[in-house]
């Protein structure tokens, strides 16, 4: 089987990552829950992950890091946890339902408003709207980094620039990029990052978090038991505890330690240059096939996702035969992303994605170059 | 129980405190550890750093140096 899913989860782990698993499953006791050699042993393992994820993502802090269970968890806590009663938030067309579903939500039951940056038909983002769309009552952007569906990177030096100048928080979903690319929240600007550590960091799924500029002040979305301040009714204020109600997920997030330390190791940045040769090698291959419509921009720096249609044909349909008679395991239909789809015109028939991940191989490339244009001939 | 010490007691609002303390507690030979929290010094519940009293100026100075987040440091008999 050849695994092009990679935008949904990486499927391919390096061993290490496993292995640390089934370690603290065997070792670990409770995080933050008290001094005996288990429970002491969770602590630092958790914290040695939180040192990790801020070098990586450019945090101020390891105590900055909040683990929550995936990208949406984070997402939902950072909208939840910033967006008040009456305010306004930008948001973009490319955005996933992690962001879009929590902004509906926070309309009908806050009444807090979205604008949002339009995508035309070809799936490109009019930065020039930007600023028309700032009113009073408007105090955050949230934006994704890359599009889950067709791997278009969101500007974000222009979103941060506009942030400053309007005096707005900036919140990036990075379920897409972060450990695929080299990201540096502080350079950039950003106020909350959000990531998820069973994509590109390669980690398991059941882990994720969000990196907080200091002096950001994101209220608690869920209360309960941090093992500290018991006698508080409230969520200790402190950062990352206030945002860590329960028992965290220890025993994945020592696995996505052993996977930053293997990100460390081969260096993002090469990741990202192999990992964009892939999508280069097989947006070339299939762009020029009779009856094969891309998505998105090929011209600039992307995420290694290549997002495409064969003439009229359902993407479900053709997704299939490629896992049926090819042994290529990809995503059709709406990824998630329905306001992206209906600008590309896309709504009804989808679009089979395929992303590529570190693991991949050119020749993996070259046999599912050869089964788009096998299926694009019978059509 | 164990005959009763008096010992230096570094209090942190997180866990994450506490690591980070331990973590430069390692690496710079404080003298010390993590012990559960006393009742003497709150009825919660939490991790601080326990050590001799002799060590109480390397505690306060790796607290200060660190940057750390702390509630206070007292001296106990535990």
């Amino acid at each position: 089987m050849i695994y092009f899913d990679n935008a949904a989860t990486t499927l391919q782990k390096p061993p290490c990552v496993a292995e640390a698993v089934v370690q603290a499953m065997t070792t670990l006791g409770n995080c933050g829950r008290g001094a005996c050699a288990p429970g002491l042993a969770a602590s630092r393992t958790v914290y040695q992950v939180r040192t990790k994820i801020a070098s990586l993502l450019g945090c101020p802090k390891p105590g900055q890091v909040a683990f929550t269970a995936n990208a949406t968890q984070a997402l939902n806590t950072a909208l939840f946890g910033l967006l008040k009663p009456g305010g306004r938030v930008i948001a973009t067309d490319w955005e996933h339902n992690s962001v879009l579903r929590p902004l509906h939500r926070l309309a009908a039951e806050r009444g807090v408003g979205v604008d949002f940056l339009p995508a035309g038909p070809d799936g490109a983002l009019d930065y020039s709207v930007l600023p028309k769309l700032v009113r009073p009552e408007t105090t955050a952007v949230v934006c994704t980094h890359a599009s889950n569906l067709t791997g278009s990177l969101v500007d974000l030096e222009q979103m941060a620039a506009a942030a400053k100048a309007y005096g707005l928080l900036l919140i990036v979903d990075a379920a897409q990029t972060a450990g695929t690319r080299p990201i540096d929240m502080t350079a950039l600007g950003i106020d909350v990052l959000c990531f998820t550590g069973h994509k590109g960091l390669l980690g398991p799924q059941g882990t994720g978090g969000l990196c907080i500029r200091e002096g950001v002040d994101v209220r608690p979305l869920l209360a309960g038991g941090t093992g500290v301040q018991s006698y508080s009714p409230g969520q200790p204020e402190e950062y990352p505890v206030r945002l860590e109600a329960g028992t965290l997920n220890a025993h994945g997030l020592a696995g996505l330690g052993a996977a930053v330390d293997y990100l460390a190791a081969v260096e993002v940045e090469n990741i990202r240059q192999k990992e964009a040769a892939l999508a280069r090698r097989f947006y070339e291959g299939v762009r020029d096939l009779p009856g094969v419509a891309v998505y998105g921009d090929f011209s600039v720096d992307r995420a290694a996702i290549v997002a495409l249609n064969i003439g009229e044909e359902d993407s479900g349909a053709v997704s299939d035969a490629l896992a049926q008679d090819y042994g290529i395991a990809t995503r059709p239909g709406a990824h998630c992303a329905p306001r992206l789809h209906r600008a590309l015109g896309t709504e009804q028939q989808g679009a089979v994605r395929f992303s590529f991940s570190w693991f991949n191989t050119a020749e993996e490339v070259d046999q599912g170059i050869r089964a788009v244009a096998e299926l694009a001939a019978e059509t | 129980m164990r005959q009763k010490q008096l010992r230096v007691i570094l209090t942190f609002p997180a866990a994450v405190d506490a690591m980070a303390m331990e973590s430069y507690g390692a690496a710079h030979q404080v003298p010390g550890r993590l012990i559960p929290l006393p009742s003497a010094v709150s009825a919660g519940c939490g991790l601080c750093w326990s050590a001799p009293p002799e060590a109480r100026e390397a505690v306060e100075a790796a607290a200060q140096e660190t940057g750390l987040r702390t509630g206070g440091i007292y001296e106990l008999m535990l």
